[in-house]
């Protein structure tokens, strides 16, 4: 969006990066989604360890885990390392 | 010296831990070294400066204009990572001595690729733990120069397919072997240094907090597959990381004040041997090691497994385990 775009005047000194990276969504990238079986889910919190993408997060309200499809990029590793296989990879759209 | 570590986290707090290295960044999908970065960025213990050699994981983390860093984050080039963690960590200290720092203590980490460690960055390396500098460098290894195309580095292992070691008909990979960094990083007597596996994120999270406590420089090689220079399926990237400690092909150990141990994940190895497995199994999984199993290279295999034998046992001399 060339008019959210900053001249060189706006812009931080030394090519410092100015925004954040949570603001650029990588979900698009993704062809399989990781669907869970909540009732399987023991909350072991092991995918939310190995996720490359922090895509997977404890939410301490409800006291359990959600995947944030804005950054899942579809990997498959938190389905193919769940100890009691609570996580599906479906085909987007399908 | 390294303090004891009195450092103990269950699951539940780590995962309520601020994310420093956060979503958005552009790594491939499964990439090992992005969960490397993540996972040690979960150990830090208070004020943190980064410094990131040219690489992998400084491109994707930093596309301008975004940053995946929620702590103050330099770039620096392809070769001197450690030579800018020596001088953030000098004028952090002329800042304490001028009183004009404000935090009681602010700890520097290093990161760099296997490219930026076994090969360039190795001078500006051995002069910072010679000078003795206070810092954490952490060599993410993917074993491969993976930013510019796959180009083999002396962190490739033996028999490696790379775009400058083609494993084809005639050539089976990589000739060399691959430099043992860490012993190299222990031969220079600095208070810590260990190897880690990203699939083990507990023993990782510990020795990244024992390598910033220990006063003076420490090193932390951690084992980091890549799909894409790989060349295997995206969900198999801590599959792998287990597979490379069950084989001994990357053993776990750490080294303080130059004593060596080995890590419980490799010790078993030792215990029940029957644990440890084929090294075939772990290397036909990746296509970089696909001509190895035509029977032109079957050679190759049993080099590999000798080069493992080898150095396994030289590993259990040193940590007393013979
Ligand atoms: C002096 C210099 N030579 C070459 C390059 C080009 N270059 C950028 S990143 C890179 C390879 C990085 O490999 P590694 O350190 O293993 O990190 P990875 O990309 O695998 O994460 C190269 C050759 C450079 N930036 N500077
Ligand atoms: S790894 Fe499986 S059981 Fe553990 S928290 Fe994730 S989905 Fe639940
Ligand atoms: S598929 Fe990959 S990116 Fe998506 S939540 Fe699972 S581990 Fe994270
Ligand atoms: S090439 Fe490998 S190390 Fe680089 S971003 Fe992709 S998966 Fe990660
Ligand atoms: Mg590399």
């Amino acid at each position: 969006m060339r008019d959210e775009q900053k001249g060189w005047k706006d812009i931080p000194i030394a090519g410092v990066c100015w925004k954040p990276a949570t603001e650029y969504h990588t979900g698009d990238w993704r062809t399989f989604k990781p669907v869970r079986d909540q009732a399987k889910c023991t909350k072991c919190l092991l995918c939310p360890m190995i996720c490359p993408d922090t895509a997977i997060k404890w939410n301490k309200a409800t006291e359990d885990i959600e995947f944030d499809y804005n950054f899942c990029k579809g990997c498959g590793i938190c389905a193919h390392e769940c100890p009691v296989d609570a996580i599906k990879m479906v085909r987007e759209g399908a | 010296m390294v303090a004891t570590i009195s450092w103990k986290f269950t699951a539940r707090e780590i995962a309520e831990k601020p994310e420093l290295f956060t979503s958005g960044h552009r790594a491939c999908a499964g990439c090992g070294p992005a969960i490397a970065l993540r996972q040690i960025m979960k150990a830090t213990r208070g004020p943190t400066i980064v410094t990131n050699a040219t690489g992998c994981m400084e491109v994707v983390s930093t596309i301008y204009p975004y940053t995946a860093w929620k702590v103050p984050w330099i770039h620096t080039a392809f070769e001197n990572a450690a030579a800018n963690a020596s001088g953030i960590e000098a004028a952090l200290k002329a800042m304490k001595r001028k009183r004009r720092l404000k935090q009681e203590k602010v700890d520097v980490i290093a990161f760099a690729g296997d490219g930026g460690t076994f090969d360039i960055g190795i001078q500006a390396l051995s002069g910072a733990a010679e000078r003795g500098h206070d810092f954490l460098y952490v060599l993410y290894d993917n074993e491969a120069y993976m930013n510019t195309g796959i180009q083999r580095s002396g962190g490739t292992p033996h028999g490696a397919s790379t775009t400058t070691s083609p494993g084809g008909t005639d050539i089976p990979g990589k000739t060399q072997m691959k430099k043992p960094i860490a012993d190299i990083m222990v031969a220079h007597e600095i208070p810590y240094v260990a190897t880690a596996s990203i699939a083990y994120w507990q023993d990782l999270l510990i020795k990244a907090r024992k390598g910033l406590e220990a006063e003076g420089p420490a090193f932390l090689h951690v084992f980091a597959p890549c799909p894409r220079g790989w060349r295997y399926d995206t969900s198999k990237t801590i599959e792998l990381a287990r597979l490379a400690v069950e084989t001994c092909i990357f053993p776990l150990w750490e080294a303080i004040d130059s004593e060596y141990s080995l890590s419980p994940q490799s010790k078993i190895m030792t215990l029940k041997p029957e644990r440890r497995k084929d090294v075939r199994e772990y290397l036909k999984m990746q296509r970089r090691f696909g001509h190895l199993f035509k029977p032109k290279f079957e050679h190759v295999l049993t080099d590999i497994q000798k080069i493992i034998d080898k150095r396994w046992n030289k590993l259990l001399k040193k940590c007393s385990m013979t």
